[in-house]
């Protein structure tokens, strides 16, 4: 079977701006045989497929973690539903969460029991699936301070909970991560790692790897200053703490730092790269996704952009924002970074997630990290070195040129720099970028990654009143809206080895939830709308769709019942960012309400209420 | 699209008298609360929504001028006043009043979006506050000596908003001698915007640029003398306003805002006592 003819060609031949573009074509590409080595994928079905950084290949049908693995490929080897019988499935049971927020988390699946974190409050709900409907065996409440909910920036999401050694662990918006008995509900321990005094939150789903909890701050909205902390599974103690701003000691960066390009390279980096003192308030939080290669020993994380001055007041490269990190989860020290965005100037904010696989490139298998970016580009590193192998955009870019593959750094576009007072239009993507949060999936049997995004634009209009602790200042008048082509967001199937999109299925809404891929060659997402879709993992034929009560922004997940059947699980309930004009209730006449994402999505409140619901499918 | 449910006009507040009796033990003694409520003139509620540690402007403790002004509303209208807390932060006017959870904000800039502003009860600017003992005398962002000294300005969040000094410096090139003290303070803590005024009195800057009726207010809490001026030119070309009308914020469409304008024009000289009992600096402006 030859790569060649699993991958459609592109209808879309998106626009290709890169004049060095590094498609880095493989021996599959050229007609020849792709020859299994070591642990590359083989991209033919029937074979054992492998994902780098998966260890096992059994698949015990549980949902230990919102991303499954520690590679993050969100694929699970379940093939009972397939792209014949999907057509088939049922609702099976449902849970409400009552809670009416958004809701963006992985239910887990562990030993016959369902995890559910609510949005703020927060609760956690443990569901039997030994019984029919799946009744409540106990639930958790954290008990978080109310006064929390005056420093989440966008609704009061939460991304999930890790099962690990017998507890369910995560994190609460006040500030704590938790760590909860599996069995019984009972607290086993609370730490108290942020401070929503300090405008820090907690929102981020905890990776836990070896005997650490790695938990990352919210809050660059409020000038915070960003890390990365782990703490000790078995007591919730401190083990370390990783800042992404400020001097070498405190970002944990030592004599094994070995980043790639030059730019990286030199002593305090994290301070010299900003104006004095401007680094401890400089963001780079760390919101979102973890990854782990066992192999390596290394952790993956992003960083988020630099805060809180405008652009002109912080010259410099605002190190180590923007950003990825590769750390050793033992003690936090770094091995490399590479930055994306230099000196960032769209609140591109990249914490999205890194997908650690192994791909066939220029003839060889390459330890590849593969980041579909806020800024419109699938980046594909050496998750060796963090050398960019290719960064080729998936959707229409303009605050960019393209990315120079020699330094690593994007090529600007200095027609289209904000400035105060300034009208700059078509800036695209939007702020949220071309994807933001919500996770991707990759299938080893297609090669391809399932990437749910949004397709926007924004143009600056001078400027707005706003007001904030009894001050009056100014901020940028942003208003988004659909981008070319004139929707609003699509699952694109993207092929990392070309670097270009095998299909994509357009929506009309922002896809702002999570992407799941199985071995049944079947692809789950949800749309702001409502609806739940399974689509045909090489083509993107809708072959089955569900209307679910509210909008859906969660993370698809699939277990094995104690039945023997193959289950899919969605929370629905719309909000998060994106979805604030109904969980927060926004004006759709304000124009620039949740930092001018209301003005694309004035509409939603004809598609969507309120809600909070799991619902769970099978055939 | 939404409609925001009207307060039904004239809800009755309990007196204090049923209050008190509101767990009473015998059905007669309720009988007469009910007879004295008929008689009195009926009590009603000015819904505040107010950020409950956030001096000089409010506190959970009715101290700031924020506080005193609702009380001074309320009694003209015959009403009392009752709060809803919630930092005033992003999502401050959103979770509050479009929410329905009050009737008035006190302070908004009168050109602000969100809510329907009253009438301007005052206007305030941006000012250059200093200990006295450096002599100073800054006046205006063009001053040359800005490029050296050390500043102290306030900064928002990472999502292009800032504060207006932060924006004209930077056109001026002064970026690397500033110090940003972020609005929102350590909340833990009371007071806690007075950061960049402590920073003036201490001398970790030389001189902070800040909003007036904050620094009007630290400025004589300091302990040391200080020095405040508004910054000029008021408007800084294209258009970065340090001069702000400030007005109360009602809900679109309720019909509180023309009440309110009457009592801001009726109390204006109590209003001012209250200001100017706070330090709050005031420049003149065209009353609209």
């Amino acid at each position: 079977m030859r790569l060649g003819e699993l991958v459609r060609p592109s209808i879309l031949n998106p626009p290709l701006r890169l004049a060095a573009a590094a498609l880095l074509l493989t021996a599959a590409c050229d007609g020849k045989e792709n020859r299994n080595t070591g642990t590359a994928p083989r991209f033919g079905g029937r074979s054992e497929p492998l994902a780098s950084a998966i260890t096992d290949t059994t698949e015990d049908g549980q949902w230990t973690m919102p991303a499954h693995d520690y590679a993050s490929t969100r694929y699970s080897r379940l093939a009972q539903i397939n792209a014949q019988n999907v057509p088939n499935l049922k609702l099976a049971w449902t849970f409400s969460t009552g809670v009416v927020r958004g809701h963006e988390a992985a239910p887990l699946v562990v030993n016959n029991t369902l995890y559910v974190v609510t949005p703020f409050p927060n609760l956690l709900y443990a569901l039997d699936l030994t019984k029919p409907g799946a009744p409540v065996k106990w639930s958790y409440d954290p008990k978080p301070a109310s006064a929390a909910q005056g420093v989440a920036c966008c609704d009061l999401v939460n991304r999930g909970a890790m099962y690990a050694d017998g507890k369910i662990v995560y994190n609460v918006l006040d500030g704590h991560t938790v760590a909860v008995d599996a069995n019984t509900g009972q607290e086993v321990w609370k730490a108290r790692v942020a401070d929503y005094n300090k405008g820090e939150s907690l929102t981020m789903a905890p990776l836990v790897v070896k005997d650490k909890v790695l938990v990352g701050n919210s809050g660059g909205e409020f000038g915070v200053r960003g890390w990365v902390t782990a703490l000790n599974l078995s007591d919730g103690t401190l083990a370390w703490r990783a800042y992404n701003t400020g001097p070498d000691a405190e970002v944990l960066i030592g004599p094994e730092f070995k980043p790639f390009y030059q730019s990286d390279q030199g002593k305090d980096l994290g301070v010299t790269t900003w104006p004095p003192d401007a680094w401890k308030i400089g963001g780079g939080t760390m919101w979102g996704w973890i990854s782990y290669d066992p192999a390596l020993n290394l952790i993956y994380h992003g960083t988020a952009n630099p805060g809180p001055w405008n652009a002109d007041q912080r010259p410099g490269d605002n190190k180590w924002t923007a950003g990825i990190f590769a750390r050793n989860p033992d003690n936090g020290h770094a091995r490399w970074f590479y930055q994306w965005s230099p000196h960032d100037l769209w609140d591109y904010d990249g914490i999205n997630e890194q997908l650690l696989l192994d791909l066939p490139i220029g003839g060889r298998t390459v330890r590849a990290l593969v980041r579909p970016e806020r800024n419109g580009y699938v980046y594909v590193l050496d998750r060796t070195t963090g050398q960019v192998l290719s960064a080729n955009p998936f959707v229409h870019v303009t605050s960019t040129l393209g990315v120079d593959l020699k330094t690593g750094r994007p090529i600007e576009n200095t027609a289209l720099h904000p400035e105060t007072g300034k009208v700059v239009r078509d800036i695209c993507p939007a702020a949220p970028g071309a994807k933001d949060w919500q996770p991707s999936a990759f299938s080893p049997r297609t090669g391809l990654l399932y990437l749910p995004h949004q397709n926007l634009c924004m143009d600056f209009e001078g400027v707005e009143a706003s007001y904030i602790a009894g001050t009056p200042f100014v901020g940028a008048n942003v208003k988004m809206y659909a981008g070319h082509g004139g929707y609003r967001g699509a699952l694109t199937a993207w092929d990392p080895v070309r670097g270009r999109i095998a299909w994509q299925d357009k929506e009309n809404l922002p896809v702002w939830s999570g992407a799941l891929a199985t071995a049944g060659d079947v692809v789950f997402y949800g749309t702001m709308d409502g609806w739940f879709k399974a689509v045909d993992a090489r083509s993107g034929r809708l072959l089955w769709q569900f209307k679910c009560g509210s909008g859906i922004i969660g993370q698809p997940i699939t277990y094995r019942g104690p039945d023997g059947k193959q289950y899919v699980a969605i929370l629905s309930g719309v909000g998060g960012w994106a979805g604030a004009i109904v969980a927060g209730g926004l004006d759709p006449r304000d124009s620039t309400g949740a930092l001018g994402f209301v003005n694309a999505m004035k509409d939603l409140p004809q598609y969507s209420t309120k809600g909070g619901m799991l619902y769970v499918f099978s055939l | 699209m939404r409609k925001w449910a009207r307060r039904a006009a004239g809800r009755r507040a309990r007196s204090r008298f049923a209050f008190a009796l509101s767990h009473s033990r015998t059905f007669a003694l309720l009988l007469l609360a009910a007879c004295a409520r008929a008689d009195a003139t009926p009590a009603r509620e000015l819904r505040v929504c107010a950020d409950p540690n956030n001096l000089p402007f409010s506190n959970r403790a009715g101290q700031g001028f924020e506080n005193r002004i609702a009380e001074l509303v309320a009694r003209d209208l015959g009403a009392r006043v009752s709060y809803t807390w919630w930092p005033q932060r992003r999502g401050f006017f959103r979770e509050t009043i479009r929410a329905g959870k009050c009737d008035v904000v006190i302070g908004v800039p009168a050109s602000f979006e969100l809510v329907e502003p009253t009438r301007p009860y005052y206007r305030s600017s941006y000012v250059f506050i200093a200990r006295k003992d450096r002599g100073l005398h800054l006046r205006s962002f063009d001053d040359p000596r800005l490029k050296t000294l050390k500043i102290g300005v306030q900064i928002v969040g990472d999502d292009g908003f800032n504060t207006p000094p932060v924006h004209a410096l930077a056109r001026r090139g002064v970026v690397g001698n500033l110090r940003g003290y972020t609005l929102y303070g350590d909340y833990a803590r009371p007071n806690p915007p007075a950061g960049i005024i402590d920073a003036v009195a201490r001398g970790e800057v030389d001189v902070a640029i800040a909003w007036g009726p904050l620094a009007g207010y630290f400025a004589g809490r300091e302990g040391v003398e200080m020095e405040i001026a508004p910054v000029e030119p008021q408007i800084d070309p294209p258009f970065l306003p340090f001069v702000w009308d400030i007005s109360m914020g009602t809900r679109r469409g309720d019909t509180l805002r023309t009440r309110l304008d009457d009592v801001i024009t009726r109390r204006r000289a109590e209003i001012d006592r209250i200001l100017s009992e706070y330090g709050v600096p005031r420049v003149e402006g065209r009353r609209r």
